[in-house]
């Protein structure tokens, strides 16, 4: 019995907050724009009986997810949002790695020093340091400010409203989500194992690649797909760091909902971006249990 | 293994014995000259001269945080010495680099490339080489007989056994043929059962490859089975230098004795009694001992005598023709099984352990605690040291 509830917790918990929200937005998508309160049609109609419910399910229908491939702009957003993530991504790995490297070999008594650092941000807004980027990026920002004057460049850079803005400020907030998995993934490597490739004729550079890379290989996996997921559906970044030139489905998602108030197409846009998503976290999960087989 | 059995019981003419440490036309593989090595204020390795021969085992003892796995690491070429020069094949090896040494070594965790198959795991070095595909197989191949290893090619090391992971530590290690291998703690993370028979693999490897071999190791006895010469290492010098038997027969100092081995040390002052004979003052109210050496003692300097347990003779009644004879009674006993080792106190206090072989059952013992006892022993079988 105790058993019973225990396990039921967590699956109380998933109905509750994921699987109840997600019919809820399923059923909006199958339904019409109306001009109401709430703004689609049908609604549940218990008081009409049996034949209450026939009538509301035969209203629901697919023309949401017909539209969503009759406009480009759809498949074009989700094109570019997938893009823009996986090209943040290799660049947020490109950043983080090093860093990840140079904690792993810090001396140990630096390292919870180093580990705070990585995680400080994050006692601070989210939404703040995305308003911090603005001053630094911006035409009068502090980053022109410094290259002007010191003779770098002599017309301010337009990197706000860029798409460069954006890539700066995804790798900027999601460092530490790739960071972290390669840290303790290299933090748990055995020192003795680059000095064996060494002793069997490697350079430097030989082991690190393969011994090294290989051996870190589940945390950057991890560090990737804990980066692209969240990534593909962003909207704080590219609404305040891009401009009108960088589209992204989490944009769209939120006009739809917010300026055309059009519940339906955007609950529609919902379901296929959570679609979408399944795939790499269907595989993400399938990393995290075979390296829990190899360890295990 | 007869080349080093041989060596030691003498049983074979001198000319095949193996014993390039006393020929003074041998050249030495490796040479350490006036070798220090400090990490900051510690000395880890203090001005020490060692040579090592080819085709020897040879085994670094001592306990943890003597500079043997300093030594070892240098040979390796993950440390440079501080002062002085080692010298491979005559070769200062220093500035080398060591993915370009001729030298290889078994790390104490094996080091195995978790992400790499057994096979892999032993090709690793010779791929570094380039060595050409069918070469580099059939080398894998050998590595993998020599080893028992031939259907463990395919898994991970983390789906072997220790015992086998050991033996794919030392494949991987020996693939590449080296001049030297270096061997760390190879057999510590072993139950003892599978270290003693892994210690005659290890033997009868070495004796086929001809491969030099120096071993690193905290246990006296797996030194004393492998090696052919053993250097007792403390405090970042060396304490002696020479054959098991020898280490053991004839300790210089008493911290080898002690260290080797069960020893008891009595301390006294040495008089000459005639040629390479001494009688030692030892105890108030005890007749002088009589130890024969071949070290000069000036009269009244005060010595060590040293005697291995198993060269005590217990019995109930003082033998007649003993040199040595102390009395005393049983205070304690350790039975091994095979042998019994019988804690015997004196007089005066100072406790002696004599070992004797169980040749018969338990319940027969002649002697138990409490019981008055002779204790007895040759005036060649103890040891006379200075300090």
């Amino acid at each position: 019995m105790r058993r019973a509830v225990l396990i039921a917790i967590p699956y109380v918990w998933l109905l509750a907050l994921f699987l109840v929200p997600f019919f809820i937005v399923l059923k909006i998508s199958l339904s019409d724009i109306a001009l109401a309160i709430p703004p689609y049609s049908p609604t549940l109609d218990l008081s009409a009986g049996w034949a209450g419910i026939k009538e509301f399910f035969s209203q629901l229908d697919l023309e949401n997810y017909v539209w969503l491939t009759e406009d480009d702009l759809y498949w074009k957003a989700y094109l570019s949002s997938v893009k823009i993530a996986l090209i943040s991504t290799f660049f947020t790995l490109l950043v983080g790695y090093p860093i990840a490297y140079g904690m792993a070999r810090a001396p140990q008594e630096w390292r919870p020093t180093l580990m705070m650092l990585i995680i400080l941000p994050f006692w601070t807004s989210f939404l703040i340091r995305v308003y911090a980027w603005m001053g630094i990026l911006s035409n009068e920002g502090y980053l022109n400010q410094i290259l002007l004057w010191t003779g770098i460049i002599s017309t301010p850079l337009t990197i706000l409203n860029t798409s460069t803005a954006v890539y700066i400020g995804i790798v900027y907030t999601y460092l530490p989500f790739m960071i972290l998995p390669i840290y303790s993934a290299l933090e748990r490597m055995d020192g003795s194992l680059i000095e064996a490739a060494e002793d069997l004729g490697c350079s430097r550079f030989q082991a690190f690649w393969l011994v090294t890379i290989p051996l870190s290989k589940p945390g950057i996996i991890a560090g990737c797909f804990l980066v692209m997921i969240p990534v593909i559906g962003e909207f704080v970044i590219p609404s305040l760091l891009g401009g009108s030139g960088t589209l992204m489905i989490g944009k769209v998602l939120w006009e739809e909902f917010f300026s055309n108030r059009d519940w339906p197409v955007a609950s529609a846009v919902a379901i296929v971006l959570l679609l979408i998503l399944i795939i790499p976290i269907v595989l993400f999960q399938r990393n995290q249990q075979k390296q829990a087989e190899a360890e295990g | 293994m007869p080349l080093f059995s041989d060596c030691r019981t003498g049983a074979v003419l001198n000319s095949d014995v193996f014993a390039p440490w006393d020929d003074p036309q041998a050249k030495p593989l490796i040479q350490f000259q006036n070798v220090t090595k400090r990490f900051g204020e510690f000395t880890a390795i203090d001005n020490l001269s060692l040579d090592i021969f080819e085709r020897e085992f040879f085994a670094l003892l001592g306990p943890s945080g003597c500079g043997k796995t300093t030594m070892m690491r240098m040979l390796a070429g993950f440390e440079t010495p501080t002062e002085g020069h080692i010298l491979l094949g005559g070769q200062d090896i220093d500035p080398i680099p060591p993915n370009k040494r001729a030298v290889n070594m078994m790390f104490q965790s094996y080091a195995l490339f978790p992400h790499l198959s057994v096979w892999e795991n032993i090709a690793f070095g010779l791929r570094r080489d380039n060595m050409p595909k069918h070469d580099l197989e059939e080398r894998v191949e050998e590595m993998l007989r020599l080893t028992r290893l031939e259907q463990f090619a395919r898994r991970k090391p983390h789906q072997i056994s220790g015992g086998q992971r050991q033996r794919v530590a030392l494949a991987r290690s020996l693939a590449k043929a080296p001049k030297l291998l270096l061997l760390d703690e190879p057999l510590g993370a072993l139950d003892k059962k599978l270290r003693q028979d892994t210690q005659f693999e290890l033997m009868d490897i070495q004796e086929k490859t001809g491969t030099t071999f120096v071993i690193v190791t905290h246990d006296q006895e797996e030194a004393m089975t492998v090696a052919s010469r053993v250097a007792v290492m403390d405090q970042g010098q060396l304490m002696q230098v020479s054959t098991p038997d020898r280490i053991y027969e004839n300790p210089v100092s008493v911290y080898v004795a002690d260290f080797i081995g069960d020893v008891n040390i009595i301390e006294g002052r040495a008089a000459p009694s005639g040629e390479d004979s001494y009688q030692i003052d030892w105890a108030e109210g005890q007749a002088p001992l009589t130890a024969s050496s071949p070290t000069g003692f000036s009269n009244g300097q005060s010595c060590h005598l040293a005697i291995r347990p198993e060269k005590v003779t217990i019995s109930a009644e003082r033998p007649s023709d003993a040199v040595n004879a102390v009395q005393g009674k049983v205070h304690d006993i350790a039975y091994l099984g095979n042998l019994s080792t019988y804690y015997v106190e004196l007089a005066n206090g100072i406790i002696i352990k004599a070992q004797t072989a169980n040749t018969r059952r338990i319940s027969r013992r002649s002697f138990t605690w409490e019981d008055p006892v002779w204790l007895s022993w040759t005036a060649t079988a103890a040891v006379l040291l200075a300090n």
